[in-house]
C-alpha cells in the first residue's frame, strides 16, 4: 500500500514493557506505525490496546522499551509532551467537555488569546477560533449546526466527529483514535469513517483501535493484533485476511 | 461471536425508540425547560421580591434595601469564592474561618494604625489559607477538598484565638470602617466592594482562557488531565482566589462591627454553600455562573430579611431555606435528565 516501509517508520516501540501492580499489560510490544498509513489495533478486551495507546498519547510510560519518533528515542512524561510531538489522540469516553460549547471543545488547550503577556489570564479571541473554526470544518466536512451549543445536548456522532475534528485539525504527525464508532449509529458511524479515511490525504497517520472488523477492513491498511500484552501478528486488512484476523484475536489455530 | 457483538452495540435506542413523529417537538420543549432552569434563581429572587412587597410595607424602602445589601455582601464575597472552587469538582469548608483569621492576622502583625497596610494583609491572610488548602490538595495528593478544609477550618479558626489570646481587637483603621459600613450616595461601599470582585471574577470566568479551563477540569477532569491542561496550578489558583474572597469577606465584616474577631464568620461557610447551590451551580462540577451565585446569596438574604419583617420565627427561616436548597439541589438533577434526552432525541433525528 505504500512505499515508505524501507524507511525509518514514523512511530515505532520496541520491547515495549508495562506492568500495573501484577497485572503486566504490555509484555514486549513491538509496533510500528508508517507515513500515511491507517493501522488498526485488535485484540481482544485486556490485550494491551488501550495501554499501548495511552503510551503514545503520553498518560503512561513505558516500564521498559523504547518509543522512537522518525527513528529518534523520545519519552512522553505527560500528554501535553505527545500533542507537542503533534499526536492527538481521540478517547472513547472522555473526547469531549460536555458543559462547553463545540468552539471551546475544538480550541482546548490551544485556545487563542491575547494580549501575549498575560498568559492563561488573556482574553479569549472568540471570533478569530469562530473564523479558525468555520475553516477547519468546512475542509473536514463537519457539518454542526450551531458551533456555540453545549456540546453536551449533541448527538454521539455529532460529539465524536468534533473530538475527530479537532485531533485533526491539531495533530500534525499522528491521529490516534480509541473506538471512534463505538455507541453511533449506522449513518452517524459512516460519517466519523469518512472523516478518518481521509486524513492520510491530509498528511496524518492513523492509529485505531476498533472491535468493529468491518469498520476496521474498510479502512485500514494493516492490522495489528495484540493478545495478552504482546503482539501475535500483522495483517494487511482486507477481506481475505478477516478470518485470520480473527483466529488472530481469538488465539485459535490458524487454518 | 464479535460480529455479534458489533451489531448490538453499533445501533442504540432504534428498538425502544418512542413512535416518530414529535421528537424534534419533545426536543424543543425539554430545550425550553433547560432554558427555564438556566432563569430560575432570577425568576426566584423576582418572585420573593414581589411576594414580600407585598406582604409588608417596609420591604421596598430604601434602608431596608441598603440593609439587606450590606447584610448580603458578606455572603456574596464568600460564594464568589466558593464558586471557583465548587466549579473544578471541590468545596471550600475553611471560608468560614477565614473571615476572622484573615482580619485577626492583620491587625496582630501589623497593627491597626494603617489601613492600607492593614487591608493588604488580611488579603495575604487569606491568601495564605488558601495556599496551603490548594498545597496540600494539590502537592499533598490528597484530592478530598472537604476534608482538607474542614481540617484548615478548624486549624484557622484556633491560629486566630492564638494570636489574640482569645479576645478580640476592637477597632479597626478607618478604611476598613468605610468599606465594611460605608455608603456612596445611596449605595454601600460593602455591595460596591462586591460589585467590584464579582465584575472581575465574571471577566475571568467567561472571556478568559483560564476561565475556560475552569470549566473543562470540573467538567471531565480526565479529560482535562488527557488534554494537558496544566490541572495543579488551576486547583491551586481556584482554591487561593476562595481564601482572598473570604478576606474581602472578613474586611466587610470587620469594617461593619469596628472589630476584628476571631470568631466572625462562624458558620458563614455554610451560607456560601448554599448561596452557590441556590444560584444553580452544580456541586458535580463544571456549571455555574457569577451572576446567577450573586443571586443566589441574595435570595438567602432576601428570604431572612423578608421573613424577619413579616415577623416569622427565625427557626421557620432555617426551615424555608433547607427546602429552597433540597429544590435547587433536584433542579441539578432534573437538568441533567433533560440534557440526555436532548442528546438522544437529536441522535434519533440525524438517524432519521
Amino acid at each position: 500500500m505504500n512505499s515508505a516501509t524501507t524507511t525509518a517508520p514514523l512511530l515505532q516501540i520496541t520491547g515495549g514493557y508495562k506492568t500495573f501492580g501484577h497485572v503486566t499489560a504490555l509484555n514486549g510490544v513491538d509496533f510500528q506505525l508508517y507515513e500515511g498509513e491507517i493501522v488498526a489495533l485488535l485484540g481482544d478486551n485486556g490485550a494491551g490496546k488501550s495501554t499501548l495507546v495511552k503510551v503514545i498519547a503520553g498518560v503512561h510510560q513505558l516500564d521498559a522499551g523504547e518509543l522512537r519518533i522518525d527513528g529518534e528515542a523520545v519519552h512522553f512524561r505527560s500528554p501535553a509532551d505527545s500533542r507537542g510531538a503533534g499526536i492527538e489522540t481521540v478517547y472513547q469516553d472522555l473526547a469531549v467537555f460536555d458543559n462547553l460549547d463545540v468552539l471551546a471543545n475544538m480550541f482546548m488547550g490551544r485556545e487563542h488569546r491575547t494580549p501575549r503577556w498575560l498568559g492563561p489570564l488573556g482574553y479569549l479571541r472568540n471570533r478569530q477560533m469562530l473564523a479558525a473554526w468555520k475553516t477547519a470544518s468546512a475542509e473536514l466536512q463537519v457539518t454542526i449546526p450551531d458551533p456555540r451549543q453545549p456540546i453536551g445536548l449533541m448527538s454521539g456522532g455529532q460529539r465524536q466527529a468534533v473530538a475527530v475534528a479537532r485531533a485533526a485539525a491539531f495533530a500534525s504527525r499522528v491521529v490516534v483514535l480509541d473506538e471512534p464508532t463505538a455507541a453511533l449509529g449506522i449513518r452517524e458511524s459512516r460519517q466519523v469513517i469518512e472523516l478518518v479515511r481521509s486524513l492520510p490525504e491530509r498528511g496524518m497517520s492513523v492509529v485505531l483501535i476498533s472491535h468493529n472488523m468491518e469498520h476496521v477492513l474498510q479502512i485500514a491498511d494493516r492490522a495489528t493484533v495484540l493478545r495478552q500484552g504482546r503482539v501475535v501478528g500483522n495483517a494487511a486488512a482486507s477481506k481475505e485476511n478477516e478470518h485470520r484476523l480473527v483466529s488472530m484475536i481469538v488465539g485459535s489455530p490458524q487454518r | 461471536m464479535i460480529r455479534a457483538f458489533i451489531e448490538r452495540r453499533s445501533d442504540p435506542g432504534t428498538e425502544h425508540a418512542p413512535a416518530p413523529p414529535g421528537d424534534g417537538q419533545q426536543a424543543a420543549s425539554a430545550r425550553l425547560l433547560l432554558a427555564v432552569i438556566r432563569l430560575g434563581p432570577t425568576l426566584l429572587l423576582a418572585i420573593l421580591a414581589v411576594v414580600f412587597t407585598v406582604a409588608s410595607p417596609y420591604f421596598l424602602t430604601s434602608g431596608n434595601l441598603q440593609n439587606l445589601g450590606a447584610q448580603s455582601s458578606i455572603v456574596m464575597a464568600l460564594a464568589l469564592g466558593q464558586l471557583i472552587v465548587v466549579l473544578i469538582r471541590g468545596i471550600d469548608i475553611s471560608v468560614g474561618s477565614v473571615i476572622g483569621f484573615s482580619v485577626v492576622f492583620a491587625a496582630v502583625v501589623g497593627g491597626t494604625g494603617n489601613g492600607w497596610q492593614f487591608l493588604l494583609l488580611a488579603l495575604l491572610g487569606g491568601a495564605l489559607i488558601g495556599t496551603i488548602n490548594g498545597a496540600v490538595i494539590v502537592w499533598g495528593r490528597l484530592p478530598q477538598p472537604f476534608i482538607v478544609t474542614l481540617a484548615t477550618l478548624g486549624a484557622a479558626a484556633g491560629a486566630a484565638q492564638l494570636l489574640t489570646d482569645g479576645t478580640a481587637v476592637v477597632g479597626v483603621p478607618e478604611l476598613i470602617t468605610t468599606i465594611g459600613g460605608g455608603e456612596l450616595g445611596p449605595v454601600p461601599t460593602p455591595v460596591l466592594l462586591v460589585g467590584a470582585l464579582g465584575l472581575l471574577l465574571w471577566y475571568v470566568t467567561t472571556r478568559t482562557q483560564w476561565g475556560r479551563w475552569l470549566y473543562a477540569l470540573g467538567g471531565n477532569p480526565e479529560g482535562a488531565t488527557r488534554m494537558g491542561l496544566p490541572v495543579g496550578r488551576i486547583t491551586m489558583a481556584a482554591f487561593v482566589i476562595s481564601g482572598v474572597t473570604a478576606a474581602c469577606a472578613g474586611i466587610i465584616a470587620a469594617g461593619r462591627t469596628n472589630t476584628a474577631t476571631p470568631l466572625a464568620g462562624t458558620g458563614a461557610e455554610l451560607d456560601s454553600i448554599i448561596a452557590v447551590v441556590i444560584g444553580g451551580a452544580s456541586l458535580f462540577g463544571g456549571r455555574g455562573t457569577v451572576v446567577n451565585v450573586l443571586v443566589g446569596a441574595l435570595i438567602l438574604g432576601t428570604i431572612r430579611n423578608g421573613l424577619d419583617l413579616l415577623g416569622v420565627s427565625p427557626y421557620m427561616q432555617q426551615v424555608a431555606v433547607g427546602v429552597i436548597v433540597l429544590a435547587a439541589l433536584e433542579l441539578d438533577v432534573i437538568r441533567r435528565r433533560l440534557e440526555e434526552r436532548v442528546k438522544r432525541l437529536t441522535a434519533l433525528e440525524v438517524e432519521r
